[in-house]
């Protein structure tokens, strides 16, 4: 993606925003700070951690989720103990996104297949991206006939890798949590560990394969 | 020269969006569009896979809505085998009803996870909270007992969906022709009537109730703002059953407009005579809409304010009382209010626990004839599935080889039919928040984000399909050697 360096271009959350009550967040900032991020998966690793139910109460009593999809913070905004990363690298954001985290992350944690060995997306390496692309919208049997088709490609859109990566070959990961997706008790097993200073020990009977 | 803002990425939906709203130099918005940016392939990679494999495979698109597609892909199965709703022929009623319940515990989930978790938090601190506020943290640290019963919820409709399809997500029970278990008493008592940790089923009905008071309440205190915030007509589509009222597994396609006249009813196998879709270079999602009508007039809206739009009544007591309120306001023309699809939500979680209720308590969910095994000569090697997922109407369509390989899928899903309201909301609101204010805020931009997260995107979902060549990527490994390099063709 072209970096949108224009002096006239904003993100929307550097824009003026409210402020948080500092007493709110004072609280926040002693917590473990995690960080997480959703690449080329299906959101399902995310629900995952949803999957701790009633746990994940007593969690967020110790950690703080700062960048994630369930917040609005889209930026890291200070160093990171944890980061949680959902799904496999199919494009340059993601790239960019993976590389931001391991630089201000101390432990990046994949979690699923996705992000574990790219998963089912990575299924398109067995595929030409010519064929994909014709097969999407050329051949496209909703097409409007007679119209020329519409290939996307547009400077707000980043441009899509050659193959779909696992995240461990772009960065170096710190823990695999295999599954697709990992049950609750495994993302558990794995935060609650970390937040408690313990070493990850995330016992084969909480692992799964498919 | 005027300016460019961008919201990226857009947060409290699944999958992945950005938003860019081009002002003028006196903030006058000149274009506002909602980019899908994410791509990977799905309708191409299946090819070549035998046919069984698709509902597990193509339920890997969406991590929320997993349930629809895989009943979705089973429905084509049923078809391809010589079993399924073209071929007039049926799956035996125990297979059904199990698949409705999974359908239905998927509804309740889904539409509990967007709306406590990723909704409500403007409905309790409003557009402009601190970004850090307004989330499941801040709601943690503003109502704790509020996220111990939302959990709670939420826990129960994943414990149904694991009873019934083997596995909180991604599950495995349908198949061609049926479902490969039915629900044990056991697992059934549990869910009625809840244990240690598991809450029972007349509790979840009182926290849906809860939880659709929480928007009456909302809606009391905001009801200008509320009304007003992105109201433009648009044509509903939802299935229906032959009375004409939502049916989540199986109908008609029915679409109804403003003044809930028929605009077209037909059987979802006729998709394509009926549906085209549209192409625009600057988002992987595609914008469908009615032949007859033209892209302009034609697109539709789908989800919970355009099954509500379409439907007439409900089947069980307390979301058919929720539902007249909700026909009343709107004097018997369809909802056009954009923020009101989260009240349809809050209606159908409660809708979706009554449905739910009602089939615990049937004992044909019980019985053995789960799988009907036609001879091989019935089959036909093409199917077609439509089901009514929480976003909306889903259809699955593929053809297989008489090897039984699949080779070739289409697929449309919700969000994508909602492509073009999406998009319109988007500007709705940039021009009513944004338009020639000096300042803009980030709570001005979260406005928009507040029009998208109604529609309970899945972005996921829309970016099964495969989209643009790159130019110069470069990958590098963790110790800076080179691994991948595409140059653009
Ligand atoms: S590993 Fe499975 S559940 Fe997780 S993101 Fe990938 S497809 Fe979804």
């Amino acid at each position: 993606m072209e970096k949108e360096t224009d002096k006239n271009t904003f993100y929307s959350h550097d824009l003026p925003s409210t402020k948080m009550d500092t007493k709110v967040m004072a609280k926040r900032d002693e917590k473990i700070q995690v960080a997480m991020i959703g690449l080329c998966g299906c959101w399902g690793c995310t629900l995952s951690f949803l999957d701790i139910d009633e746990r994940i109460i007593g969690l967020l009593e110790k950690v703080a989720i700062t960048r994630s999809s369930l917040t609005d913070i889209k930026r890291i905004p200070k160093r990171c103990k944890i980061a949680f990363v959902e799904g496999g690298v199919a494009n340059e954001e993601n790239i960019e996104t993976l590389e931001h985290f391991r630089e201000n992350c101390d432990i990046m944690i994949s979690v699923g297949a996705c992000a574990v060995w790219g998963g089912v997306p990575a299924m398109r390496n067995d595929v030409s991206l010519k064929d994909c692309l014709t097969e999407a919208y050329v051949c496209n049997v909703g097409a409007v006939t007679g119209d020329k088709p519409v290939i996307p490609y547009h400077k707000d859109l980043p441009r899509i890798t050659n193959k779909v990566y696992p995240c461990h070959e772009v960065v170096k990961m710190d823990y695999f949590i295999p599954g697709c997706p990992p049950d609750g008790d495994a993302i558990f097993k794995v935060l609650d560990d970390l937040a408690n200073g313990r070493e990850v020990n995330l016992p084969t009977s909480l692992t799964r394969y498919d | 020269m005027g300016k460019k803002i961008i919201i990226d990425p857009v947060t409290r939906v699944e999958g992945h969006g950005k938003v860019t709203v081009h002002l003028d130099d006196n903030n006058k918005v000149i274009d506002a569009k909602l980019h899908v940016v994410e791509f990977r392939g799905f309708e191409k990679f299946v090819q070549g896979h035998p046919y069984w494999e698709a509902p597990m495979l193509l339920q890997r698109i969406c991590g929320i809505c997993f349930v629809s597609h895989h009943l979705c892909g089973a429905k084509v199965l049923d078809d391809m085998i010589g079993v399924g709703y073209s071929t007039g022929k049926h799956i035996t009623v125990s297979a059904e009803k199990l698949r409705r319940l999974g359908h239905y515990a998927q509804q309740l989930q889904s539409h509990v996870t967007a709306y406590f978790y990723l909704i409500v938090p403007e409905m309790l601190f409003g557009m402009n909270a601190p970004p850090e506020q307004r989330n499941v943290l801040g709601l943690l640290e503003a109502n704790p007992e509020m996220v111990k019963r939302v959990v709670a919820l939420r826990k129960w409709g994943q414990e149904v969906i694991k009873a019934v399809l083997g596995k909180k997500m991604h599950g495995i029970s349908s198949v061609p022709g049926g479902v490969n278990q039915n629900l044990s008493v056991e697992a059934r008592d549990r869910l009625l009537n809840g244990e240690e940790g598991l809450i029972s089923m007349d509790e979840v009905i009182d926290y849906a109730q809860d939880g659709l008071k929480l928007f009456y309440d909302f809606h009391k205190k905001n009801r200008e703002e509320v009304d007003s915030f992105a109201e433009f007509e648009a044509l509903n589509l939802s299935l229906v059953d032959e009375k004409g009222n939502v049916d989540y597994y199986h109908g008609k396609m029915r679409i109804v407009d403003n003044d809930k006249n028929i605009v077209e009813e037909f059987d979802y196998h006729e998709y394509l005579d009926f549906f085209s879709e549209g192409t625009e270079e600057w988002s992987y999602m595609k914008f469908p809409f009615l032949k007859r009508l033209g892209r302009e007039k034609g697109s539709v809206r789908v989800g919970p304010l355009g099954r509500l739009n379409v439907t007439k009544a409900y089947t069980t007591p307390l979301a058919q009382e929720a539902l007249e309120r909700f026909h009343h306001y709107t004097k018997g023309k369809s909802n056009n209010k954009t923020l009101h699809t989260n009240w349809a939500r809050a209606i159908e979680i409660l809708h979706s626990a009554e449905l739910i209720k009602e089939l615990l308590n049937d004992v044909d969910l019980q019985k053995d004839s789960l799988i009907l095994m036609p001879p091989k000569t019935d089959w036909t090697g093409e199917g077609i599935g439509v089901v009514e997922a929480p976003r909306g109407t889903l259809l699955h369509h593929y053809k297989a080889n008489k090897e039984g390989n699949i080779t070739f899928a289409n697929l449309v899903v919700a969000t994508t039919q909602n492509n073009t309201v999406m998009n319109r909301t988007v500007r709705s609101v940039a021009d009513k928040y944004l338009n020639g204010n000096d300042i803009i805020t980030e709570g001005m931009m979260n406005a928009i984000e507040v029009g998208i997260r109604a529609y309970d995107p899945c972005l996921s979902c829309a970016t099964h399909a495969v989209g643009q060549m790159p130019l110069v990527v470069t990958i590098f490994d963790a110790n800076g050697n080179k691994i991948d390099e595409q140059i653009k063709n």
